[in-house]
């Protein structure tokens, strides 16, 4: 029926009738240009996103440039104090980058194992009913605002460690850490759940017809299949703990010093910038450049990981 | 035989045994959180009155409320929603219907994916560096709304996005069949048709941006305002004062986080109980873009 109407074009006389060409020339011609007005509009919006990351880029490395004029970069990666405030100041980074990975790893030895068992938990053992309430529940943990979190873990978890560690003092990266990583949680968890279950039923019931119980499945089965997107998961929540602020600003301390173990007090990158930014220091002295390097330094450190976990999620992706 | 029966046995318990420990590590988390509302409810909850909700900050703590604070948190909520609504949907609409395959899309992709990646505080210092030194501007709930809507920016691009991409093919084809134009049928059929799960994702990024304090504090946000933002509405023309655009600003986690850093304990109590307020606000928000998402989930049959 459709074959037969196509191929009896209609009269061309009636069509000219209904629509003067002049007439349909304007209309088409005005039609065609708002539809490239507005696709411009949207392909600025849609560039808006790499304009602010050149922002970024831009405005770090301009003022990172300032305090390099001061500061070797030499000195910069390898001096081992920071101490901006004396009247022979020295900065290095070292102490702040030790603050920000020790706290990072105290954060991920409690995400990284939790996070994954509650994935294969709610994933391959978790009845329909209970993941669909526990898992939004799940996800509040990373919507509570993370001075809140640094209340917590400065009136609540600290002192409470201090009746576990004698001696502990009520700064410390240790109750700082502990709490981010129950921040962290949903992060790895969400995303491993949705890489664990997009593993096709298939190869889970092969395991099955071979005698393997729900244990061995999930874990000789589910979690290498599932493993670039468990892999992305992971560096998401690495890459939101170096980035973390508030809670180590207020639970951690603020004082930079290099040291490794995490029941002392430290400064990281982060609680860094916040405590120059609540003094008023004057635009363009070497303080106020100081915290852009740090940025700079942040940033790098973040955008390594989030690369690696974008590509790790896109493998994922053309997996199955 | 009897091997194999043991064999079974064992295996069964092994099931047993990691179901408790997944049922253990989820309680963790979740009651982790009932202890976090629950300290801060013991603390904070016999603080909250009228007076501590119309007050301004004070150096007496018994005296002292968070006024500023939440019209504050009020006012840059709604630059930040202005901001990043509109420019994330018009982003999302361009990556999905517009753009072309080619390396530019991909740049633009991957760009997206690490700046919602990118810790918060890094948003602050470029927002100082360009905003408030670049261009000077002051350090205004216009600034803060900016800075908070670049970071929420990703958060409604990524969740436009997944809204656009569950319409099914079908829907733009009969559009284009009836011979609408690209733009007839994202305005009339496309949008429409996601605003459920823009709705959600806006929700979301608000409760995000209401909690965010690092990128204010680096900006330069006072935790001391005696004051109120002008009026957004004048009894006299043209009725609508911008004026509290360019006002200083404080916000609830910026107070919270001043009266942590105290060291007396009167103080720490303003602190839970403003925190109890901040809770209010991010869960109640939550629980509506939960509710919003099932609803739509339900209503929404392709």
């Amino acid at each position: 029926m459709r074959v037969s109407i196509l191929s009896q074009p209609p009269p061309s006389s009636r069509i000219q009738r209904l629509r003067p060409k002049r007439l349909h020339d304007a209309r088409r011609w005005k039609r065609e240009w708002k539809e490239r007005i507005i696709q411009a509009l949207l392909f600025l919006a849609g560039s808006s996103s790499v304009a602010i990351t050149l922002a970024i880029v831009g405005v770090l490395f301009y003022e990172s440039l300032g305090f390099f004029r001061h500061v070797s970069i030499v000195e910069f990666l390898t001096e081992t104090t920071w101490t901006p405030q004396f009247a022979n100041p020295k900065y290095g980074i070292l102490p702040l980058v030790g603050g920000t990975l020790v706290t990072t790893a105290v954060a991920l030895s409690v995400a990284l194992p939790i996070g994954t068992i509650v994935a294969l938990y709610l994933s391959e053992f978790a009845h329909h009913s209970v993941r669909e309430t526990v898992k939004p529940a799940l996800e509040l943990l990373s919507a509570v605002p993370t001075v809140v979190y640094g209340y917590f873990a400065l009136g609540f978890i600290a002192p409470a460690m201090q009746h576990i560690i004698p001696g502990l003092p009520m700064f410390n990266m240790l109750s700082a850490g502990l709490v981010m990583g129950i921040m962290i949680i949903p992060y790895v968890s969400s995303l491993s759940e949705d890489a664990m279950r997009s593993v096709p039923m298939l190869l889970r019931e092969g395991s099955h017809a071979l005698g393997g119980n729900k244990v061995m499945t999930a874990i000789n089965v589910v979690v290498p299949s599932a493993l670039s997107g468990i892999g992305a998961a992971y560096i998401l929540g690495i890459s939101r703990a170096i980035g973390e602020t508030m809670i180590v600003a207020v639970a951690a301390g603020m004082q930079p010093s290099l040291t490794l173990n995490p029941t002392q007090p430290a400064a990281t990158i982060t609680a860094f910038i916040v405590a120059v930014s609540l003094g008023d220091l004057p635009h363009g002295s070497i303080g106020y450049q100081s915290i852009f390097a740090c940025g700079l330094v942040l940033f790098f450190m973040t955008l390594f990981f989030n690369l690696i976990g974008h590509f790790l999620r896109r493998r994922f992706h053309q997996a199955y | 035989m009897a091997d194999v029966a043991q064999l079974i046995r064992y295996r069964k318990r092994q099931d047993l045994l990691f179901n408790i420990m997944g049922m253990v590590c989820t309680l963790v988390g979740l009651l982790t959180l009932a202890l976090l509302l629950f300290d801060l409810a013991y603390e904070g909850l016999t603080r909250i009155d009228w007076q501590f909700l119309t007050s301004f900050p004070s150096r007496k703590a018994e005296r002292a409320g968070i006024l500023s604070a939440w019209v504050g948190s009020l006012c840059i909520m709604f630059v930040t929603m202005m901001s990043a609504v509109p420019l994330g949907v018009a982003a999302a609409v361009y990556l999905e219907e517009y753009a072309p395959k080619n390396r530019f899309t991909t740049l633009v992709e991957i760009n997206i994916a690490n700046l919602a990646g990118v810790p918060s505080i890094i948003y602050g210092l470029m927002a100082l560096g360009l905003l408030v030194y670049g261009l000077g501007l002051s350090r205004s709930i216009l600034v803060g709304g900016l800075t908070l809507g670049m970071l929420a920016l990703p958060i409604v691009i990524v969740t436009t996005r997944e809204a656009l991409r569950s319409i099914p093919s079908t829907i733009r084809e009969a559009a284009y069949a009836a011979g609408a134009t690209k733009w007839q049928v994202v305005r009339y059929h496309l949008v429409p048709y996601s605003l459920g799960g823009i709705a959600t994702g806006t929700i979301i990024a608000m409760s995000r941006a209401v909690g965010e304090t690092a990128p204010l504090i680096t900006i330069g946000a006072l935790s001391f305002i005696g004051f109120l933002p002008p009026s957004p509405l004048q009894s006299s023309p043209p009725f609508v004062n911008f004026g509290w655009l360019g006002s200083p600003f404080t916000v609830m986690p910026i107070q919270m986080f001043n009266w942590v850093s105290r060291p007396t304990e009167d103080f720490h109590r303003n602190a839970a109980a403003t925190g109890l307020v901040l809770m209010l606000f991010t869960l109640s928000m939550n629980a509506v873009a939960i509710y919003v998402r099932y609803r739509v989930r339900r209503k929404i049959h392709w």
